[in-house]
């Protein structure tokens, strides 16, 4: 299970390395959707820096969902999707590896856009370095669970527009808790039952993941 | 044909209904801090119980019994077609009547509270899985493909049930039990409140059932349709 997750998440990085759609796409994407919450939100330091959790998620969720969107689509407009189901390989591996490639450019993603949080929302730069844990966990929940959406979703009719129909409701209760523990670094409360939270997510989501991936990929 | 109790059911609804109507509105005293609008409390928990619980409940365990291959079939599948269809109204009907409620109690029409919220997204949840079956044509896959995403959404009702006791929130806690199981109301309002809880569910089984039977009679519908257009083109081959 591990050697096939190892080499679908590779293919799936190898992929996003050639096409740089993360570099030049997405990532403008997020920056945009950041500069923009700014401005709605108002020049005013102290409520930026309150805002700062809560919008950096919300861009976040909204990048996963370019990404998760783009990695289905790019597998169903190649057949790769049907290679795949021919080769036979592990539908629990298959869904790990697609959802380690998800973490990673997710990760990525984040780096960046928390950068920003720090420079545009005056969030304050160690708290966000206390945060990066919880975060990780946070994309970790999103990545999984982004992964069994975007199966399920496949190639219905309507795809673009059904992915956040079905995938948002759910990923809100991780983006609550993400957002109260970044949040909680930097207020500077305990953040444990939030971590225990998207500990718990991600678990659930990655059980769920490797137990149904295979059925939901059956039909797609 | 129908059996008496499919029969019954429809009225022995309303009539619960009416008499949680009549109980509630007439025989039973003000609450001594509510006033009159403990009233609305014989309507709202009794639609949430069945918007969380039943109804999702006879939804999850119809997706799980689908995607179990010795217990699958089309019928399991239908039910989970008419289920979330109903459930989605039972949660759009607690949240108009939270609101209702919530106006002047705290003194707005919504708050960004834990259960409010956990149950808006609840509502959005299920019109998610509506969306995925509308978006499927064949019915084996939209079968599939909902049953496996009801199951992944079940995770959002234990949030929802604690999350009165985990974040800070404006609800209140259980309306009937405390947590240590002790009773929270009593005499003709702990009877009234009961029995709205057994008149709504009686109300969403004959939902339920009826929507269950136009989503046979639909498919049913179809299948001959499907049986007319392959005969007629192999009448046509032959003919040819």
């Amino acid at each position: 299970m591990i050697r096939v997750a190892l080499l679908v998440a590779g293919k799936d990085l190898r992929v996003e390395l050639r096409s740089r759609v993360l570099l030049w796409q997405v990532l403008p994407f997020g920056v945009i959707a950041l500069l923009l919450s700014g401005l709605a939100v108002g020049p005013r330091a102290s409520v930026t820096r309150n805002a700062a959790p809560g919008l950096f998620f919300v861009v976040i969720l909204l990048v996963a969902l370019l990404m998760i969107g783009r990695s289905h689509s790019v597998e169903s407009r190649s057949g790769t999707r049907s290679s795949i189901k021919m080769l036979g390989l592990d539908p629990a591996g298959v869904f790990l590896g697609k959802a380690l490639a998800l973490f990673v450019t997710l990760g990525a993603a984040s780096l960046v856009l928390l950068g920003g949080v720090v420079v545009l929302m005056h969030a304050p730069f160690a708290a966000t370095l206390h945060a990066l844990g919880p975060i990780a966990l946070a994309l970790g929940s999103i990545s999984a669970g982004g992964t069994v959406y975007g199966v399920l979703v496949g190639d219905a009719e309507g795809q673009a527009t059904l992915l956040p129909v079905v995938a948002l409701p759910p990923l809100a209760g991780i983006l609550v808790a993400g957002e109260k523990a970044f949040a909680a670094c930097i207020t500077g409360t305990s953040l444990v039952r939030w971590v225990i939270f998207l500990a718990v997510g991600l678990i659930a989501y990655l059980a769920v993941g490797i137990l149904l991936y295979g059925v939901a990929e059956e039909s797609a | 044909m129908k059996t008496l109790f499919q029969r019954a059911l429809g009225p022995f609804a309303l009539v619960t209904l009416a008499a949680t109507v009549w109980l509630g509105l007439w025989i039973t005293p003000p609450d001594q801090r509510q006033g009159e609008l403990v009233r609305l409390l014989y309507i709202h928990p009794a639609l949430a119980w069945v918007a969380l619980y039943v109804s999702f409940g006879v939804v999850v365990v119809a997706s799980a019994l689908y995607l179990w291959p010795r217990t699958r079939s089309m019928t399991l599948d239908r039910v989970v077609e008419a289920g979330l269809e109903v459930s989605v109204i039972f949660i759009g009907l607690t949240l108009v009547t939270g609101s209702i409620w919530g106006r002047p109690t705290w003194g707005v029409w919504w708050a960004w509270d834990a259960r409010l919220t956990s149950t808006a997204v609840m509502g959005v949840l299920e019109l998610g899985c509506i969306a995925l079956r509308r978006a499927n044509d064949d019915p084996q896959t939209r079968a599939r493909r909902s049953a496996v995403l009801v199951l992944v959404s079940a995770v959002n009702v234990p949030i929802i049930h604690f999350s009165v006791q985990w974040w800070n929130t404006l609800h209140q806690g259980a309306s009937v039990l405390t947590p240590t199981g002790k009773l929270n109301v009593h005499g003709s309002q702990l009877w009234t409140l009961l029995l709205s809880f057994f008149a709504f569910t009686l109300v969403y089984g004959w939902l339920l059932r009826s929507r269950y039977r136009l989503e046979s009679d639909r498919s049913s519908r179809h299948d001959r349709q499907l049986q007319r257009a392959i005969a007629e083109r192999q009448s046509e081959g032959s003919r040819a």
